[in-house]
């Protein structure tokens, strides 16, 4: 048979020697590899103790802003559901009541408002056509659950918390975004 | 009176060996696990305790809680008996091997060996061969092909090893001429440095290394695992084996692998002799109960090494083919045995004359 192309290297099959026919020796070597390997530095991360840094681009969980005094940022325009290339999101309008000046920004907001987690894929489309800034991608994921309803987060589920009334809570879930959104 | 002071005696060392044998079987298990996980680059299990020291604990609670699954068309009774018959050979063993010299308590002196039988190596043979008894009716009377071809491959090759394991100890025994663990490990305490130099390592090389690999074949561990080899066999003879059945069966291989690195030790390593220490001298003065425990901490840190060196041999070398262990076993450890046992026989009736 003629050489297809010209990376083909013949395979040369000497007999062993005595010394390769022992088996001993390259038993050795592969017994030396294996102990050098045990003093080796883990790769491991211990998870729930350890966390490995998200990167700054990281797109994680949904979160719903609100402005500093606690109002919805969001007015349900709908250009996220409509930017969103899976159509998860989905949502309904509705008009701000008098006396309600103090839970949503503007005269508009989202009634209801349901992001499908398994129909995701955490694009952050939504928050780049968000805008209000209402939404964004923040760097937690979604935790496992044994329904798929349970996958479909709600305004509950998906809200910041109130920056007035948890205070820690928002600072927390707010996490590095103020800093990144900084060294933009 | 006397024989029931003495009876008792060797009531507490049986206990106290049987529990030390599987107390060590199952950090060893522990040991396999983390030394596995070192050598891949992981952490092994960390979870269960500090460190993951309670892991064997968690895993024998596991084992104890499972459903017992005993097959339909089993053979039901010797289904029941494959794993205890595997555990009571593994445990056997242990009964004629010296763990120290001997300690003094209220004037009388106990050995540390539960019977200074004196033809103990032929003992020790007996029991090993019976260890394959304990594969054979677990794989047969499980009644599925995939057990039945691990149980016929683990009794030929445990009995193809005993040849070439029992020939490289003749060799042994032409030196030290008896039978006895605790006379050959007595010859090898007056030799020099302390007994360093009686060590029958130094003496037989080769015998040692046929033993040591006879002794990998004997309890099945890597590169010999063709009876439980899991890419092929699923899982070997004790496939059908569910809650603690299947337990004593992977925990009698750890408890095999405590005993015969205890024997190994016994034979070549001078068994609890301490190296470049003279031990009469220092019975003299920190007295004989200590020299026991140093004796017997020296032996166990031998131990340890060869249980190490199971683990290690297990996480490198990929196992071997059947017809390459078949070969190996027959074409090459017992000519070799034999050609050390007349080397070793020639060299001894020239030195005699």
């Amino acid at each position: 048979m003629g050489v297809l192309t010209n990376r083909a290297k013949t395979l040369e099959q000497k007999p062993m020697t005595f010394w390769e026919s022992l088996y001993l020796p390259a038993i050795f070597k592969g017994m030396a590899i294996t102990f050098g390997h045990m003093f080796r530095k883990k790769p491991t991360i211990n998870y729930p103790e350890q966390k490995r840094p998200f990167s700054p681009v990281f797109r994680g969980l949904h979160v719903l802003n609100r402005d500093e005094e606690g109002r919805e940022n969001c007015t349900a325009c709908g250009l996220c559901a409509v930017a969103c290339p899976a159509e998860a999101i989905t949502m309904e309008a509705a008009e701000r009541q008098k006396g309600e000046e103090h839970l949503y920004r503007e005269e508009k907001y989202a009634a209801k408002y349901e992001i499908n987690m398994l129909r995701c894929i955490f694009c952050g489309l939504c928050e780049e056509a968000c805008p209000k800034d209402a939404i964004y991608l923040s760097e937690t994921f979604a935790p496992s659950n044994f329904t798929r309803k349970g996958f479909i987060y709600s305004k509950e589920n998906l809200l910041i918390p109130h920056p007035v009334n948890e205070k820690e809570k928002y600072e927390v879930a707010k996490g590095l975004r103020e800093e990144q959104l900084k060294n933009k | 009176m006397i024989d029931l002071w003495f009876g008792l005696e060797k009531l507490l060392l049986i206990g106290a060996i049987i529990s030390f044998s599987l107390v060590v079987a199952m950090y060893t298990t522990f040991a396999e696990r983390k030394i596995a996980g070192f050598m891949q680059d992981r952490r092994g299990p960390n979870r269960a305790g500090p460190f993951g020291i309670l892991q064997p604990l968690a895993d024998g609670l596991k084992l104890f809680f499972k459903e017992e699954i005993i097959p339909l068309t089993s053979n039901k009774s010797l289904f029941v008996i494959g794993p205890a018959l595997a555990m009571l050979t593994a445990m056997l063993t242990s009964a004629v091997i010296p763990w120290g010299d001997h300690i003094e308590i209220a004037g009388r002196t106990i050995s540390l060996q539960v019977a200074d039988v004196n033809i103990g190596i032929l003992y020790v043979f007996g029991v090993v061969s019976l260890g394959v008894y304990g594969i054979m009716i677990g794989g047969w009377s499980s009644n599925n092909k995939f057990s039945l071809l691990a149980a016929v491959r683990g009794a030929s090759q445990i009995i193809s090893y005993e040849l070439a394991m029992g020939l490289s100890l003749i060799s042994l025994l032409l030196m030290t001429g008896s039978l006895s663990l605790k006379t050959i490990v007595e010859q090898q305490m007056q030799g020099g440095w302390g007994g360093f130099l009686g060590w029958n390592i130094l003496y037989q090389p080769i015998g040692f290394l046929i033993f040591l690999i006879c002794v990998f074949a004997e309890c099945n561990r890597t590169p010999f695992d063709l009876p439980e080899a899991e890419n092929e066999l699923n899982f070997g003879y004790h496939q059908e084996y569910s809650s603690m059945k299947l337990g004593l069966y992977l925990f009698s291989e750890y408890v095999n692998m405590f005993i015969s690195s205890a024997v190994v030790s016994t034979l070549f390593f001078g068994g609890y002799d301490i190296p470049f220490v003279d031990e009469i001298a220092l019975t003299a003065t920190m007295g004989a109960n200590m020299v026991a425990l140093f004796g017997f901490l020296a032996f166990f840190a031998k131990i340890a090494f060869f249980l190490f060196l199971f683990i290690w041999v297990r996480w490198t070398i990929p196992r071997f083919r059947y017809d390459q262990l078949m070969d190996l076993g027959w074409k090459k450890l017992i000519p070799l045995a034999l050609a050390n046992l007349l080397i070793t026989a020639i060299v001894i009736l020239a030195l005699n004359k």
